[in-house]
C-alpha cells in the first residue's frame, strides 16, 4: 500500500466513525443476563427432577442434567430455531453448556453432505475446538500453578 | 470503444432482451416480490444440498431468460456467470448443465455488472450473438464460506448484511427491444483500510465512489443526466457514507440514489441487518425490477453500480484489510 493510500485509509477510518451503528451493548447484555439465567433455571429444574424424582444424589444428578440439556440444545438446533433464538439472546445462548452443543451440532449438521467421516468427522469440531484446545491447555497452566504453589505443604 | 479512462461506450446498442430471475421465499416475499419469474418455497429448491440448490436457482433463471427472449438455450454463443463459492461451483456447474460456453467471472457482489460489461462487450464487438450474463448467492452457501454453520447461534451486529438467496440471468443481445447498454466503467480495487467483515457497506462505499466519479468524468454526465443510480448492496449502512463521500466531491446524487440491498427487502425486516448483498442481490434486483422499469419506459435511464468487497476467509482471518470493487453499467430506455 502506498503512502497516500495509508493516510487516506487513516482519514477514512476516522471519518467513518459514528457514521455506522454500534453494538447496542446495553440491550445485548440485558438480553444475555435473562436469557442465560432462563437457561441456567431450565437446567436446574431438570437437576432438581432427577434429584427428586428419580432419587439421584446431587452429585451425581449433574451428569444426566448436562445430558438433557445438551439434548435439548441440539433438538433446537436441528429444527433451526436455537440460531434465531441465539441473535436474540447472544451470549445468553452461547455461554452455558448448550451453546457448545450447539456449535458442535450446526458444524456436523452443515458438513454433513460432505459424508460422515470426511464431513462430519472432520468439521464437528471446526467452530467449538478452540474452546476444548484452550480449556485444556488453560487446566494445564492452572494445575501447574496449584501443584507449585502446594508443593511445600 | 474506450472513452476516457475506465468507460466503454457501446456503438451497437446491445440491449438486454430478456431477463430471468429465481429467489428464495424471502425475497419474494419482500416489497420487490412479484418482479421475480420464480419464487422457491423449500430453500433446498427440491435439492439435497445447498451448493445444488443455489445452482438450480442459477440454471432457472438461465432458462428462463432464454425462454422469454424467444431464443433456446443452443443460439447463446457465450454465457458469463459468476458466484461466491469457492473455484466458482455454481457457474461452472450450471454451465455443464446447459451446455453452452462459459466465461467464468469473479467479483464478489459486483459480479452481476462485470458479467453484464462483458457480455455487452462480446455483442458490441459480434464476438456473440446472444451472451447470457448471470450471477447468483445462497444465503446458507455464502454463510457456510464466509462465516459459521448455517444453524449455529452467533449474534449478528447492525451492520451485517444478510445475502441473497437468489439466482438473475440476462440475456444480452442485438434486438429492437429491451433496454440499451450504452456505458460500462470497469473499476479500480480500493482499499481504505476497512478490516472488520461486518462492516462491509463501509468498506465498499469508496469503491462505489470511486467508480460513480470516474463514470461521470468519462462520459461527461451529470447526476442529474440519471433518474437513478443505484449501488449493489451498501445497504443502510453504506449508502448514505457513500453518499456523503460524493457530496464531498461535489456530486450531489440526493433523491437519486438507492441501493440492491435496501429495496429488496422492507425496512422493518429484522433477519437482514443492514441489508441484502451477494451477486445474487444485484442480479435480481436488475434483472427483476430496475431493468422492468426500464424496459417500460418508467425510468428513462439509469446507472448500476455493482459493488464487491474482495476479501476471502483466509484473508481476514489473516487481519488483512477488505480490498473492493465497483462496476457500473448504464442502462437507457429507447422505445
Amino acid at each position: 500500500m502506498s503512502v497516500q493510500m495509508g493516510v487516506k485509509a487513516k482519514q477514512y477510518q476516522t471519518f467513518i466513525k459514528g457514521r455506522q451503528p454500534g453494538r447496542p451493548w446495553f440491550r445485548n447484555s440485558a438480553r444475555a443476563f435473562l436469557s442465560g439465567g432462563a437457561i441456567c433455571l431450565v437446567g436446574q429444574g431438570v437437576e432438581e427432577l432427577f434429584v427428586h424424582v428419580f432419587h439421584y444424589t446431587e452429585k451425581v444428578a449433574s451428569n444426566p442434567t448436562v445430558a438433557v440439556m445438551v439434548m435439548l440444545s441440539v433438538i433446537f438446533t436441528g429444527f433451526g430455531i436455537y440460531d434465531k433464538f441465539a441473535q436474540w439472546a447472544g451470549a445468553g445462548s452461547a455461554v452455558p453448556v448448550t451453546g457448545f452443543a450447539n456449535a458442535v451440532a450446526s458444524a456436523a449438521l452443515e458438513h454433513k453432505t460432505e459424508g460422515y467421516v470426511m464431513g462430519v468427522g472432520t468439521n464437528m469440531f471446526k467452530v467449538a475446538g478452540p474452546v476444548i484446545v484452550f480449556g485444556v491447555v488453560s487446566a494445564f497452566v492452572v494445575g501447574l500453578i496449584k501443584y507449585v504453589l502446594t508443593m511445600g505443604s | 470503444m474506450l472513452i476516457g479512462k475506465q468507460t466503454w461506450a457501446f456503438q451497437n446498442a446491445p440491449r438486454v432482451l430478456a431477463t430471468g430471475t429465481a429467489v428464495s421465499q424471502k425475497e419474494g416475499k419482500g416489497p420487490l416480490g412479484k418482479d421475480f419469474d420464480l419464487i422457491y418455497k423449500d430453500p433446498y429448491v427440491g435439492q439435497s444440498s445447498w451448493e445444488k440448490a443455489e445452482r438450480k436457482l442459477l440454471e432457472q433463471a438461465e432458462e428462463k431468460a432464454v425462454e422469454k427472449a424467444g431464443v433456446t438455450m443452443e443460439d447463446v454463443s457465450v454465457t458469463i456467470s459468476g458466484d461466491l463459492l469457492p473455484q466458482n461451483i455454481t457457474s461452472n456447474f450450471a454451465a455443464r448443465t446447459e451446455g453452452r460456453p462459459l466465461l467464468g467471472v469473479f467479483s464478489a457482489c459486483a459480479t452481476s455488472m462485470q458479467a453484464v460489461a462483458l457480455a455487452s462487450l462480446l455483442v458490441d464487438t459480434k464476438a456473440a450473438t446472444y451472451a447470457l450474463a448471470a450471477a447468483s448467492s445462497h444465503n446458507s452457501t455464502a454463510e457456510r464460506v464466509f462465516r459459521y454453520p448455517t444453524e449455529y447461534g452467533a449474534q449478528k451486529p447492525p451492520t451485517a448484511h444478510y445475502t441473497v438467496t437468489g439466482a438473475g440471468a440476462a440475456l444480452i443481445g442485438l434486438g429492437a427491444t429491451g433496454p440499451v447498454i450504452t456505458h460500462a466503467t470497469i473499476g479500480k480495487v480500493n482499499d481504505f483500510g476497512v478490516q472488520n467483515p461486518w462492516e462491509m457497506g463501509a468498506a465498499m462505499a469508496p469503491a462505489a465512489v470511486d467508480t460513480i466519479v470516474q463514470h461521470l468524468d468519462d462520459t461527461g454526465r451529470k447526476v442529474s443526466d440519471y433518474d437513478l443510480i443505484i449501488t449493489g448492496d451498501l445497504a443502510r449502512v453504506g449508502l448514505p457514507i457513500a453518499q456523503e463521500l460524493l457530496t464531498q466531491r461535489g456530486i450531489d446524487p440526493a433523491g437519486r440514489f438507492t441501493d440492491c440491498g435496501i429495496l429488496l427487502f422492507t425496512p422493518d425486516e429484522p433477519d437482514v441487518f443492514s441489508g441484502g448483498s451477494g451477486p445474487g442481490c444485484c442480479a435480481c434486483v436488475t434483472f427483476g425490477h430496475l431493468l422492468r422499469r426500464v424496459a417500460q419506459g418508467e425510468l428513462k435511464r439509469i446507472l448500476v453500480v455493482a459493488t464487491g468487497a474482495l476479501l476471502s476467509p483466509i484473508s481476514s482471518q489473516q487481519n488483512e484489510t477488505i480490498p473492493c470493487i465497483a462496476h457500473a453499467v448504464s442502462f437507457e430506455y429507447r422505445g
